[in-house]
């Protein structure tokens, strides 16, 4: 069995992310990880491959830059690394990229499986998981939170499906696509080892053109960022014993209409 | 005859309240494009639910109540979606950006070669083609995206960016039933269970929320003898007996920090933040939390934000409103009866 996993490389989540002057984001020297969602994918595929005797690919959109995350999996034990990268895809939003990702999935050609954490941190649209499954045709299993059974001769799966309102239990067919949640698995952290390997690591970029396909068209575009309006931090301290500061905020929250 | 469509999500045959707001932010899209404005229900009980939708400001509905479409399920919910959209291309479909609601534009984008916009919190129209403001680097900034291809426009609208219209009562929609596209036999999907979660009021819909921290293990009362992870047992205490109580007096939902989540205090469906689910209610009370960048991300567009924590040093304070420093196990029982004085209940 082949488990095919998608990354991609994102600011740490405590970077204090920016617009600077010429319009453009900035996290400063912030580190650039892994997208921390897709590190639950990850651990699964590694976990899925070892129980089955399998191996794992993982695999990213995009510039020279999501070669970092590329090398965490490594690090963490995924067996090989694609970055699929294109002047074409320059400028491409989620659905030129979904039919990059199919592709590439596609000239893999035995994939049972494919795993996307469940969203990205920075772009944040979870786009990327329907439309690519929808480009390869599979079903969509989304905000998986436990994989009950899968039997990868037989082609089923049985989740578990974090929803709004609770947990859903259902059984679908192989191919799949799956989102998986973090309740799914403990994401280990990469080895010593791993981490000597996989800077040493040679990862090939596909193109378009090793894709077999044209320059997919972009339907959207980003055309500004901006800095959020600046909060209003003018903050009062109330204080006093707890009844008196309770009553107080009762008078202030009633004034203000929130109550 | 084009339109703008919206479809209005539903659980067990009732409306969710975003897709109201979904249905407003449509109705704006129909207006400057001068077509009607059509409701999609699919699933159980939608007859009833696209009369409500009518009352709502639908002129028109499209309806497909079928046992395949039952519960939400992504294969026969976006081949339905995909084949009305080729039918009849609409200007544009809207629907809430709700989990359910984000896979089935994303899924029907993609089968239609569609532009989608998504997490909307502000929509314009300029030649034909909508621009949204929406939300980056998970809140961190803001960001303008635009469609720049022809077709249908799919656009996601965030929970309580848009406000829903008055309900008119007797409003009329003309309803259309529509036929589902995949029989049962074509699905590969099967549900086989569902647990509903005690008590949850939805986080991403609640005008007021209050949430608990890693604080929340300070509680005084002392767990029953033996008990393997005390300070578990505390905070589960502490959520259930001291938070639950102010949140149910509010009328409140109940929200975390990841680290409450992490320690198994509460489950991650509570978790606000970055990880977790961005909000941004009327009013949001933090109690024992100490304001990591993380958690600031899902909270920071509250309108009105309390800080109870016991360091007046913490930085949640710098963005609250309103800072009481104290122990949140004295202060928060007498909150409690305070509301409950004052709002008579
Ligand atoms: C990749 C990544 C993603 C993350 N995503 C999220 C996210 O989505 N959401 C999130 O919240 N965090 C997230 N975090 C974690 C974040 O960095 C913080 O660790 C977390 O928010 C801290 O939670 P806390 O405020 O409850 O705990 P602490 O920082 O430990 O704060 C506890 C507070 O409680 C106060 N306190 C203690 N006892 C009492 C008492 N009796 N009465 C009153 N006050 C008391 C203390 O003074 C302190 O300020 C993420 C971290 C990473 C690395
Ligand atoms: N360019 C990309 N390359 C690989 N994976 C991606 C890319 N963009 C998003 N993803 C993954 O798709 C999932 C959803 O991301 P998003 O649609 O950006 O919220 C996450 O697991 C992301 O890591």
């Amino acid at each position: 069995m082949h488990v095919v996993v998608f990354t991609r490389s994102t600011p740490d989540t405590a970077a204090r992310v920016e617009v600077d002057g010429s319009g453009k984001v900035t996290w400063g020297d912030a580190a650039t990880v892994v997208n921390p969602w897709d590190e639950y994918a990850l651990e699964e595929a590694i976990l899925q491959a070892k129980a089955n005797g399998g191996k794992t690919t993982v695999i990213a959109i995009g510039p020279e830059l999501h070669n970092e995350a590329l090398k965490h999996s490594l690090a963490m034990g995924i067996d090989e690394a694609i970055r699929v990268w294109d002047d074409g895809l320059e400028g491409g939003d989620s659905l030129s990229y979904a039919v990059a990702a199919a592709a590439a999935v596609n000239k893999l050609g035995d994939v049972d499986l494919v795993l996307f954490g469940k969203e990205s941190v920075d772009v944040g649209t979870d786009q990327h998981i329907y439309q690519t499954a929808r480009k390869l045709g599979w079903t969509t299993l989304a905000y998986v939170s436990k994989i009950h059974a899968v039997d990868y001769a037989a082609k089923t799966i049985r989740v578990e499906l974090l929803l709004e309102e609770g947990k859903q239990t259902v059984a679908s067919k192989l191919p799949a696509v799956i989102s998986v949640m973090k309740d799914i698995n403990e994401p280990r952290y990469p080895s010593f080892i791993g981490i000597r390997k996989a800077s040493k690591a040679n990862i090939p970029v596909w193109s378009l053109a090793e894709l077999g396909i044209g320059a997919p068209a972009p339907t959207t575009q980003v055309t500004a960022y901006r800095n959020l309006p600046a909060r209003e931090t003018k903050t009062e301290m109330i204080e006093g014993t707890p009844q008196e500061q309770a009553a107080a905020l009762l008078d202030r929250l009633i004034e203000e209409k929130v109550l | 005859m084009s339109a703008v469509f919206v479809w209005i999500e539903t659980f067990n045959g009732k409306a969710i309240p975003a897709s109201w707001e979904a249905l407003a932010a449509g109705k704006t899209l129909a207006d400057q494009f001068g077509v009607p404005l059509t409701a999609l229900v699919f699933g159980q009980n939608a007859a009833a639910v696209a009369a409500e939708a009518a009352t709502y400001g639908a002129s028109k509905a499209l309806v497909s109540d079928d046992a395949t479409l039952a519960d939400f399920r992504l294969e026969p919910y976006a081949a339905l979606l995909t084949k009305l959209v080729q039918d009849s291309s609409p200007k544009a479909v809207a629907a809430a950006a709700t989990s359910r609601g984000r896979q089935l534009l994303a899924a029907s984008a993609a089968d239609t070669e569609s532009p989608m916009l998504s997490d909307v919190l502000r929509l314009t129209v300029a030649d034909d083609k909508a621009s949204a403001e929406r939300p980056a680097y998970a809140g961190k900034v803001l960001s303008d995206a635009a469609v720049t291809a022809d077709g249908t426009q799919f656009v996601a609208i965030r929970s309580r960016a848009f406000k829903a219209a008055e309900p008119q009562a007797g409003a009329q929609a003309e309803v259309t039933t529509v036929a589902p596209v995949l029989s049962e036999d074509q699905i590969a999907t099967k549900v086989e269970a569902f647990e509903a979660e005690v008590g949850t009021v939805n986080l991403t819909d609640a005008g007021i929320i209050v949430s608990g921290g890693r604080g929340m293990a300070n509680n005084p009362k002392e767990p029953p003898a033996g008990t393997d992870k005390p300070d578990v047992w505390k905070a589960q205490d502490g959520f259930e007996n001291v938070l639950k109580p102010m949140a149910d007096a509010l009328g409140a939902a109940v929200g975390a920090s990841r680290a409450a989540v992490d320690a198994g205090y509460i489950p991650y469906a509570h978790q606000v933040g970055q990880t977790g689910k961005v909000v941004s209610p009327d009013l949001y009370i933090a109690c024992g939390i100490s304001g990591a960048i993380q958690h600031q991300a899902g909270m920071r567009t509250s309108k009105i934000i309390v800080a109870i924590n016991k360091d007046p040093e913490s930085p949640i304070f710098k963005m609250a409103r309103y800072g009481l420093v104290g122990d949140l196990y004295q202060i928060v029982p007498a909150l409690t009866e305070e509301i409950k004085k004052r709002l008579g209940k």
